[in-house]
């Protein structure tokens, strides 16, 4: 089997029933009472959790072309990120459908009045132009732009741990861990671009990306 | 009725829902019969055959379906066994809730350490099926087993300078795992207002659901203040003092922009960062309004007029 067939019939199709499991499981516990006293607010918490992780895991796939050199991942990025997108979307439906039940003037006050709440949102609505623009027509017709556009998830990405740091009572440790991972993975795509702008245009020991492989 | 000790109870049996459910109702219909004979008393557990003691402002709310003893006993916010709320039921077996001392100290004519024995004999305890609503918007309602706060206070004759009541729950590490963690200034400490201490609704509780406090509901024994959020209910006290000056409780200490000493239920008053307007009671599925005092107004609003009730969340 080459490679691309490896990645193909095998890395993809098990990263993506791997990326089912938590939705699977969450979908199974909440239909056998396995959620708690409050499914409700067990799956907003697991979704956001999710969603948080998968941005986290899209958000490895440069820094693992870079350093180890694992150039193929990149064939599992688009996938990574529309889960990254799939679980923010679970949660925020939760919210308006379940959670608010569609509490139209609550929820406006929620995003309007609760920075944490605000932040959340534009966090969730930022993914949304990513989702959209991530199949190959939108890619080739965005050309350079969709780099610049795809930085997006940076922002989104800080944002959603601001949205968990600032939801926490009082235990802060998990979302500083997720503020940890996140600083760490932007600081490694700093540490090899330097280099490389002292050098311009060189015809340089790793091969230049191709626009739509940036971030 | 039988109450067991804690070293005879065990997670595994504990009573269906729908089995406990007939069994209350096989005990009212007894309770008719009974009547007169109110206290049972069984190794020091003494327990008074009341339900007329449901208490409530609200007569619609009055027969609000009790919350599933499985849903009050894994449902907990009890940080000295994890801030998860699913982790109390499951690290709670550490806590020794035999021996047990409480000790009164602070302006009173009687301080001393007492004995959880002891206290069980003094102070019949008798079934007061509460509400209670949490900071974070969730509530249950709950039959507790417990006495008034103020029998206790009276009979260690507090001096007239005393104007507050100081709780603190234990501190050990070894008993109390989340202790090793500073998520919060240990030991917790909660204080109330002399008069509200002495508020008939104001309760130790030592049981729910007809059995003695377990573990992570605040074994031995605990405050409940059904007008107030949950975090007011202070668990597994050590210590009672009382005081001058208004004591400083933990989660006021810990973020005094969210958690005041009063701690009332408004839903008037939002939380920074949620509403307190609605509820979600746990098993159901829409959000219910809240009521202001938790729907205890009638006997708690008196206390607190003239203060401005946005000073009282």
């Amino acid at each position: 089997m080459t490679r691309s067939q490896f990645i193909r019939f095998v890395a993809e199709p098990a990263v993506f029933a791997a990326a089912l499991v938590p939705a699977g499981l969450i979908a199974w516990q909440g239909f056998h009472g396995g959620l708690g006293a409050e499914p409700i607010r067990e799956i907003q918490l697991r979704t956001g959790w999710w969603a948080l992780t998968f941005l986290m895991i899209t958000l490895c796939v440069t820094p693992l072309r870079r350093i180890p050199g694992w150039n193929d991942v990149i064939k599992l990025r688009r996938m990574l990120g529309l889960f990254a997108f799939f679980y923010a979307m679970l949660h925020f439906s939760n919210y308006i459908g379940i959670d608010q039940f569609f509490a139209w003037s609550e929820i406006t006050k929620d995003i309007l009045k609760r920075p944490w709440i605000t932040v959340g949102f534009v966090a969730v609505t930022l993914l949304v132009p990513l989702a959209a623009t991530s199949n190959g027509f939108m890619i080739r017709k965005l050309g350079r732009r969709w780099g610049a556009l795809h930085r997006l998830v940076y922002v989104s990405g800080a944002l959603g741990v601001l949205h968990f740091l600032w939801l926490v009572k009082k235990d802060t440790r998990e979302p500083i861990t997720f503020a940890f991972i996140l600083v760490g993975l932007l600081a490694l795509r700093l540490r090899r671009r330097a280099p490389k702008s002292a050098k311009p245009r060189t015809e340089g020991a790793t091969p230049r990306e191709p626009a739509t492989a940036s971030g | 009725m039988l109450i067991k000790r804690p070293d005879e109870f065990k997670v595994s049996e504990i009573t269906p829902e729908a089995v406990f459910l007939n069994r209350r109702e096989f005990m009212a219909a007894g309770g008719v019969a009974a009547a007169g004979l109110a206290v049972g008393r069984l190794d020091g557990w003494t327990v008074g055959h009341e339900p007329s003691n449901r208490l409530s402002a609200q007569p619609s709310q009055q027969d609000d379906p009790q919350t599933p003893f499985q849903a009050v006993t894994t449902y907990n916010n009890f940080y000295e066994f994890g801030t998860d709320k699913s982790e109390p039921a499951k690290n709670a077996g550490t806590l020794k809730p035999r021996p047990w001392t409480v000790k009164v100290e602070g302006m009173a004519a009687k301080p001393g350490d007492y004995n959880i024995e002891d206290i069980l004999k003094w102070f019949p305890a008798k079934e007061y099926v509460y509400r209670h609503r949490c900071v974070e918007a969730w509530s249950m309602v709950i039959p507790w087993y417990g006495f008034p706060l103020r029998d206790f206070i009276n009979r260690f004759e507090p001096s007239p300078k005393a104007k507050f009541v100081e709780f603190t729950t234990l501190m050990d590490p070894k008993q109390m795992p989340g202790q090793r963690d500073l998520v919060l200034d240990w030991p917790y400490v909660e204080g109330l207002r002399m008069d509200e201490a002495m508020n008939p609704l104001t309760l130790f509780a030592v049981g729910i659901y007809q059995k003695p406090l377990l573990n992570q509901n605040g074994a031995p024994i605990r405050l409940v203040i059904p007008w107030k959020y949950g975090f007011k209910g202070i668990k597994s006290i050590v210590k009672v003092r009382f005081v001058e000056t208004q004591p400083l409780n933990t989660w006021q200490l810990a973020a005094p922009s969210e958690y005041s000493f009063y701690a009332n239920v408004n839903p008037a008053v939002d939380h920074p960062r949620w509403s307190q307007a609605r509820e979600r009671r746990v098993g159901e599925f829409l959000k219910r309004p809240t009521l202001p005092f938790n729907g205890f107004g009638e006997q708690v609003a008196a206390m607190y007029k003239g203060m401005d009730p946005r000073t009282l969340y």
